[in-house]
């Protein structure tokens, strides 16, 4: 796989959209769209990405989208590829379509679980990409449920009691591993190649796929635009986002995470991502040396658990 | 024609059958169960072509049905009270998404206290959704209804889901005659599905439910509105049309022995089929009673209305629910529409039948009593332990 060969596939997303400067949403979604050659049909979440790929009467889209509400993207695709086989099957339909839906961690995580886990349950053929900013971006900064634990958001404000978020994130992709789902993947948009051969894989596989994205958020972690891609990557230097898929049943690690297993490649301590973000920037304070520590403890515990799950 | 045994469910999911849709997304919930079940069957034994889907909740049955509907799937589902309930959000999105999906309701009451009997709490509750309603009085209404409603919803000037509610329990599971149409008679008169602008046709990509600002949002409203403004019309075609293949007269409003009536007593669904047992007995006892069913609540058939009402000495409007702080839904809407009377009856409100409550004849002849005496008060409730 060679970035030129990607170079002048068509745009199923155009220049022009309104999302922020820095937004990696329609970085990951440009490298997801490049993963396919196949027609494909987008459903999507209400969220950053919607409103600012979709206002009226523009669209930033040059193939079919659908967004219908907020915790449904993927019981509205469900209906789009159900449509589909019986089109298919009654030869209404001739195109071999491949379906993809985007959501954030809010239309992921919290509101749209249920309405996730029952259309990878009912084994619909699609594939599902969360970005995962940690927080309610569109609606301005709040906590979800996968925001980690120490950071600042509207709702869960560092205050003189209590240091930011309580909880640690939800661990959904493994929520998501454990519907036996033929594949799932997390993914970084600082490494396209990794992300595109996961979404290639994810576009092919028979029955429902899962990639969950990190996607750092200029606004809500308060950095500069320019930092995105290398936050991104320091996400996964630190294991606080380790790349890695599930398929066919086993899980295997990938790309920088797979070398710090191997250790060939460092594992930084988790300060050195925390420094780079303004949402953490309260946890520098004395005080709150407990909390970096307690994330540097968790962060190492789960770190254990994905090595071991790896291994068996 | 085939004469059958069946209850107002089974009755429904027979019309499906017949229709064939490419998708049904449901949940199971009391007393809509059945129309699942017995449609399940049809799929198991590949007697249509559907792609079934059992959703995970009601919010998703309406969702995966829009979905589908505007990939340009011909979709049917079927609820009841909190079901419909949970659907609530969707409802909004299907009726401005402009998919023609057709949706039974078994008109049952909403929580709390929980309860399975039937009343109209839940779909007068989805009032103001844009869906169009249609209410009907017994088994073979329930399936005809079925029918007809796919050729509203998909008329290429409405292009609005359809509601066809059947009272829970007295219809849902009565057992009653059914003449059916033959199946060729019911796939002519539904025809083909000719979505405008679907999903998949990916040579021409469109964007569906965008972002919508204050810039272009009313504009969308009043498009819907000018959508609802044609319903009427299309109605009526579809109500000749299907008198042709059937021989059943329907139309919006349905008077019975209003002609010459002092006294007229108005209800939807299976209670006005009561009301005429009590126009007989209160006409042998020379009563001048008539009444009125209301088959279409939305778009709301106020010139009918107002047509039948006009120089009544006193109408009593039956409602099946109530909105709090108010009234019964329908009775404002037809008070409203005798404010163009030129000769306006008193028109008065009773509220009956809440959570499943009986209906006996008795209490309806009551009503046309009290109606007669001048002693009904502005909103009555019928029969309530105070």
């Amino acid at each position: 796989m060679k970035i030129a060969d990607f170079v002048d596939k068509p745009q199923r997303l155009t220049s022009g959209h309104r999302l922020c400067a820095g937004c990696p949403e329609a970085i990951i979604a440009r490298q997801v769209l490049l993963a396919t050659d196949k027609p494909v049909v987008v459903a999507n979440a209400t969220g950053c990405f919607e409103v600012s790929t979709t206002v009226y009467p523009y669209t930033a889209w040059a193939v079919p989208w659908i967004h219908t509400a907020f915790e449904n993207a993927a019981a509205t695709v469900a209906g789009v590829e159900s449509a589909y086989r019986v089109l298919k099957r009654t030869g209404k339909v001739t195109e071999d379509i491949r379906f993809v839906t985007f959501g954030g961690d809010g239309g992921t995580y919290d509101i749209g679980l249920q309405a996730l886990s029952g259309a990878v349950e009912r084994g619909h053929n699609f594939l599902y990409v969360c970005f995962n900013n940690e927080a309610y971006m569109n609606t301005g900064i709040q906590r979800s449920g996968a925001t980690s634990l120490g950071a600042q958001t509207t709702t869960c404000p560092a205050g003189t009691c209590i240091p930011g978020k309580k909880e640690f994130p939800k661990d959904l992709t493994r929520i998501i591993i454990a519907h036996d789902i033929p594949y799932a993947a997390q993914a970084s948009p600082h490494n396209w190649k990794d992300l595109i051969t996961k979404a290639q894989k994810g576009f092919e596989v028979e029955g429902p796929a899962f990639i969950n994205t990190i996607s750092p958020c200029p606004r809500g972690w308060r950095y500069d635009s320019a930092d995105s891609i290398q936050i991104a990557k320091l996400a996964v230097e630190t294991c606080v986002w380790p790349l890695y898929e599930f398929e066919n049943g086993e899980y295997e690690l990938t790309a920088e995470s797979k070398r710090i297993a191997e250790g060939k490649k460092e594992k930084k301590p988790v300060i050195d991502y925390l420094k780079t973000q303004g949402r953490f920037r309260h946890l520098l304070k004395e005080e709150w040396t407990p909390v970096i520590e307690d994330i540097q403890k968790n962060l190492d515990e789960r770190w254990e658990r994905l090595l071991k799950l790896v291994s068996l | 024609m085939e004469l059958m045994a069946v209850n107002g469910d089974t009755a429904i999911a027979y019309a499906w059958k017949q229709v064939n849709p490419d998708v049904v997304a449901a949940y199971p919930i009391t007393p809509q169960t059945i129309i699942v079940e017995a449609f399940s069957d049809y799929v198991a034994d590949g007697e249509v072509d559907t792609e079934y889907v059992c959703s995970e909740s009601e919010h998703s049955a309406m969702t995966i049905c829009i979905g589908a509907s505007a990939a340009g799937a011909r979709c049917a589902t079927a609820t009841a009270s909190a079901g419909l309930a949970l659907m609530w959000e969707m409802l909004y999105v299907a009726a401005s998404m402009r998919t023609p999906l057709v949706m039974a309701v078994a008109n049952r009451a909403l929580s709390g206290p929980i309860n399975i009997h039937c009343d109209h709490s839940d779909s007068m509750g989805a009032r103001d959704s844009g869906w169009v309603q249609l209410y009907g009085e017994n088994v073979q209404e329930a399936y005809d209804q079925s029918i007809m409603a796919f050729r509203i919803a998909e008329h290429p000037d409405i292009q609005l889901p359809v509601m066809t509610g059947l009272d829970g329990f007295i219809i849902t599971h009565a057992i009653e005659n059914l003449q059916a149409l033959p199946d060729d008679v019911v796939k002519d008169f539904v025809g083909e599905f000719k979505p405008k602008y679907p999903l998949l046709d990916v040579k021409n990509p469109v964007t569906m439910g965008p972002f919508d600002n204050f810039d272009w949002y009313f504009e969308h409203k009043y498009q819907q509105v000018e959508a609802m403004n044609r319903v009427p019309k299309v109605v009526n075609q579809v109500f000749d049309d299907f008198e042709k293949i059937s021989g059943r007269r329907y139309n919006v409003v349905e008077p019975y022995m209003t002609d010459d009536a002092d006294y007229v007593v108005m209800a939807i669904g299976s209670t006005a089929g009561t009301l005429k047992a009590a126009v007989d007995e209160l006409r042998a006892e020379g009563m001048k009673a008539g009444s009125v069913k209301l088959r279409m609540f939305r778009p709301f058939p106020e010139k009918e209305i107002l047509e039948v009402l006009d120089g009544k000495k006193a109408v009593a409007v039956m409602d099946r629910a109530i909105s709090f702080g108010s009234s019964g839904p329908v009775f404002p809407e037809v008070r409203s529409a005798m404010l163009d009377a030129k000769d306006a009856p008193r028109v008065v409100n009773y509220i009956y039948g809440l959570g499943g409550r009986d209906v006996p004849p008795a209490d309806i002849k009551n009503v046309f009593r009290q109606l007669a005496a001048g002693e009904s008060e502005k909103i009555n409730f019928m029969g309530v332990r105070v």
